[in-house]
């Protein structure tokens, strides 16, 4: 257990994310585009930390910089001091450090769950097959995942999938989980037991978790800071710190200090959101 | 799916299992009756045209009656029936070129579809001559198949491969291209290599497509042996049905031509098979969405 413990406040120290005057331009069929833009923000160790933005905003290319799909034109990112991306190297390499969670989903459909769990270990040729298997097992059990290691992820529900894939995310002992609207296909009561299961599987593992979201709610009864983003070029126009104390659960909801939190930043959040339509919202 | 068994049982659910369950699930429904009913319709409305109404321009032709008489006939008219050994000689001969054509153009196909998807590049400089060389009939590459391959066997075989290989290449290459990118991805994330995520992400990625590809392309090696096999071989059923047109045979031509019919449809049956097993997560997936 003491050994546990350590590890937790091991990882608690690990996954810093600096992100430093990023610019990220692109050129799409109406042109230049300016899709981040002298982005700064500093993610701490550890922390969830909820990346809010209308869509479109240019949140998904920040995610895609840190995770390695993609370029920037301009800044740098750092994990932990070491720089994934900068002036002489635009693009970062993906790694198992930084796992995304994608917003569609992307479980191996041909594969088992088990076997998508067991995936990361193996392929790095950290653990063997059985190895993986067995920690896999550990893991999912632990996400009250028990019966469908052997199921493929077509056969279970849409929020189970979510939750194999955040399992299948942290066997790789991430320092940061990227979450791109992991949530956003689930219906909302879905969705509330999602919450609480991620806060769950966080607790236990602490790991850093940028999370982008466009649901305030979401993002406040989550996370222990929420960024506010503008729309095109996408960069942080207030950051909130949620000063309601972890461990969460649903009843935060009702609570006022939560309601007050939520009506302080549901007008800068609609003021991006209106600019955004105006603009044409456009989907990357 | 009334009894939701394959899917939420949990368990592990063999092949085997799943195929009884297919299979009993399947003459439970409508489907094997209406097949009968279909093919009853269509030999009974060749039946009645061609011997009992004799239609204008059916009358010419052999009736069912008479092509299933002579087929079975132990002391055929024409020389060719199910007690002939030529008979078998000849189905034999189609089916091993079929084989053999199968098999080349799908251990030619698969990986040049993959490749074709996978790497951009290749694609630049290979897709452009293949997409010119596709549109050209089998027949036209005849001459040119006597010319190359002096042999009996292997213009015939050559030119079976042909189509098949552009079936399964250009499938291939679709099936790569419509993997969605979060896949790749995902498993760059979790440490694979270009090679692994080859492996484990574009390979079973793309079977689904693969498996219509080759479905597609055993239908096609059928479809241009029987023309390869009219202009050259001594043996095969696209040889009988040309020779006994020759010779003013015609329920033999028949004979050949529902000979071929039969085995074509055993063999994407075949196929089928094979895809099914091959991709159980598929067939899992459809029987929990209540499909087939």
């Amino acid at each position: 257990m003491s050994e546990a413990a350590a590890a937790v406040a091991q990882h608690a120290a690990k996954g810093a994310i600096r992100i430093q005057n990023v610019d990220k331009v692109y050129y799409a069929r109406e042109g230049r585009v300016q899709a981040v833009s002298e982005c700064s923000l500093d993610i701490r160790a550890g922390e969830i930390c909820m990346i809010v933005g209308p869509s479109g905003c240019g949140k998904t290319t920040l995610l895609n910089a840190i995770a390695g799909f993609h370029d920037i034109t301009g800044g740098a990112i750092y994990l932990d001091g070491q720089m994934l991306c900068g002036p002489d190297k635009p693009k970062a390499e993906p790694g198992p450090d930084r796992v995304v969670v994608f917003q569609n989903g992307s479980l191996f459909p041909w594969k088992t769950n088990l076997d998508n769990v067991a995936f990361g270990p193996v392929v790095q040729g950290r653990m063997t097959r059985k190895e993986a298997a067995e920690k896999a097992r550990g893991m999912m059990a632990d996400a009250g995942l028990v019966g469908v290691e052997h199921n493929y992820p077509g056969e279970i529900s849409s929020g189970m999938r979510r939750r194999v894939e955040i399992v299948r995310a942290l066997m790789n002992d991430p320092k940061v989980l990227l979450l791109d609207e992991p949530f956003r296909a689930l219906d909302s009561l879905t969705k509330s037991v999602m919450h609480e299961a991620l806060l769950e599987i966080y607790y236990r593992n602490k790991v850093t978790i940028f999370f982008i979201t466009h649901d305030l709610e979401e993002a406040i009864f989550l996370g222990h800071r929420v960024a506010i983003m503008t729309t095109r070029p996408c960069k942080p126009k207030k950051i909130l710190d949620v000063d309601i104390p972890h461990p969460r659960n649903y009843s935060v909801l009702t609570s006022p200090r939560f309601r007050s939190l939520m009506e302080e930043t549901v007008s800068a959040v609609h003021e991006e959101a209106v600019k955004a339509f105006e603009a044409g919202e456009k989907e990357m | 799916m009334p009894d939701g068994k394959p899917a939420t049982s949990g368990g592990e659910i063999g092949a085997w299992e799943m195929v009884l369950y297919r299979v009993s699930k399947w003459l439970r429904s409508p489907t094997p009756y209406l097949m009968l009913v279909g093919f009853a319709l269509f030999f009974g409305a060749w039946f009645l045209l061609s011997e009992v109404f004799k239609v204008w321009r059916f009358a010419s032709l052999p009736g069912p009656r008479q092509v299933l008489l002579e087929w079975i006939n132990p002391h055929p008219v024409y020389g060719l029936s199910l007690y002939t050994p030529d008979y078998y000689t000849h189905v034999w001969s189609s089916l091993r070129r079929v084989l053999y054509a199968f098999v080349i153009s799908t251990c030619l196909g698969v990986p040049f579809g993959l490749f074709l998807g996978w790497s951009r590049n290749f694609r630049e400089f290979t897709f452009p001559v293949f997409e010119t060389l596709r549109p050209i009939p089998v027949l036209a590459w005849v001459p040119l198949a006597i010319v190359m391959f002096r042999a009996d066997e292997t213009p015939v075989i050559f030119l079976t491969t042909l189509a098949s290989f552009y079936a399964t290449a250009l499938n291939t290459m679709l099936g790569v291209q419509s993997i969605d990118q979060s896949y790749p991805r995902a498993a760059a994330c979790l440490g694979a290599s270009k090679w692994q995520i080859f492996r484990h992400i574009v390979i079973p990625g793309a079977l689904p497509f693969i498996f219509t590809g080759l479905q597609i392309s055993v239908g096609v090696a059928w479809f241009s042996l029987v023309a390869a096999e009219m202009v050259s071989g001594e043996y095969g059923l696209g040889y009988v049905i040309n020779t006994s047109y020759v010779n003013v045979q015609y329920p033999v031509i028949l004979i050949g031509m529902i000979s071929v019919g039969i085995v074509g449809y055993a063999s994407s049956a075949l196929v089928r098979l094979a895809g099914d097993y091959m991709m159980q997560w598929r067939v899992r997936e459809l029987a929990l969405g209540g499909g087939r």
